[in-house]
């Protein structure tokens, strides 16, 4: 049986603290609404019609689910280095607790405020728990969850993504990759 | 309203089945979809790196993509007025080019929320031939009447977690 270590006082500071705030690299934009609608065959008013979008929505807006489509950086830019990776807090999480494999076991979205073309969104992450160790099929770790939080310029919670994930470590495994 | 062609909450039932979508999948379609979600990671349009290197059968569907065909299902059933409130997925299996791609779905509950917000519960399958490959636990807000518009709540009046 693997005994684990105590949560560090670091880590624990993190929960409920707002981590990597990043802003998404152009404003929402009409033409990947239409290719995202057109690549599913989504044929919903709202999205292709501007009248029935200003009745429904007081204007157009976009699909919700098209929330992390706002983050993701360009395949090349000037300058660009190392991109960011995508739920930095829950790699932290795995090094921080030496636990070297994780699953994301579960994954909820919770659609807020309509996002608007022109919106500027930014996203900021946030460790919302961290379970005592568990057992599982898996192996031996921790459960946390952390959620992605999305805004708009207004400071408007457009959406937010919840994480539930497990890291663990496995029987008779040293150091196995993540 | 002049937009009427949306469903109500009282037309809602527990256990109702919503139309089945079938649809065929291409290279096209997995490509089109990760390029739409902005994911340029290989084993969504690069055949060669999902066989060769990611050990897959073939380039494979994305998830944020998925997502879209989830939400394309649902306000094709609820029309425009529906606004979606959550979505939970569960990834099992991975819908390749050459599969017959099939979402169905059926209602889990309905319930009116303390704001008057007509919540719809359904559970949706994706399958691809005979394998599930991805399930989807979504709410969905649906007119209560004539004069409410789910997309018309801010704030308090908009709560989808019931939290």
């Amino acid at each position: 049986m693997i005994e684990l270590a105590d949560v560090p006082p670091d880590v624990l500071d993190l929960v409920g603290a707002y981590q990597y705030e990043i802003d998404g690299g152009f404003p929402v934009e009409h033409g990947y609404i239409w290719t995202t609608c057109a690549s599913v065959e989504n044929g919903n008013p709202l999205f292709w019609d501007d009248a029935v979008a200003a009745e429904v929505t007081d204007g157009p807006i976009a699909p919700p689910t098209m929330l992390s489509v706002w983050f993701r950086p360009h395949h090349w830019s000037p300058g660009l280095e190392e991109p960011a990776v995508p739920l930095q807090a829950h790699f932290d999480l795995k090094e921080q607790l030496s636990l070297p494999e994780a699953i994301i076991a579960d994954n909820t979205i919770t659609f807020h405020d309509p996002v608007r073309i022109g919106d500027r969104i930014r996203s900021r992450q946030v460790l919302r728990s961290i379970s005592e160790p568990k057992t599982t099929k898996l192996g031996t770790g921790r459960f946390w969850v952390l959620d992605v939080e999305y805004l708009n310029q207004h400071d408007a919670i457009v959406g937010v993504e919840t994480y539930t994930a497990f890291g663990y470590t496995r029987e008779g495994v040293e150091g196995a990759s993540a | 309203m002049t937009t009427t062609a949306s469903l109500r909450h009282g037309d809602v039932t527990t256990g109702q089945d919503l139309p089945k979508l079938s649809v065929q999948v291409t290279a096209t379609t997995v490509v089109l979809g990760a390029l739409a979600s902005r994911d340029w990671r290989p084993m969504h349009h690069d055949y060669d790196f999902a066989v060769n290197r990611q050990g897959t059968q073939d380039i494979f569907l994305n998830t944020p993509n998925q997502a879209a065909w989830f939400e394309r299902y649902l306000t094709d059933w609820t029309g425009p007025l529906g606004r979606l409130g959550t979505m939970t997925f569960k990834m099992q299996d991975s819908v390749f080019p050459g599969n017959t791609m099939v979402m169905t779905g059926s209602v889990t509950d309905t319930s009116v929320d303390a704001a008057g917000v007509g919540w719809v519960d359904v559970d949706i399958s994706l399958m691809a031939d005979d394998r599930t490959c991805t399930t989807c636990t979504a709410r969905v807000a649906v007119p209560t009447n004539d004069d409410d518009n789910p997309w018309s709540r801010r704030g308090d009046q908009w709560n989808p977690r019931g939290d």
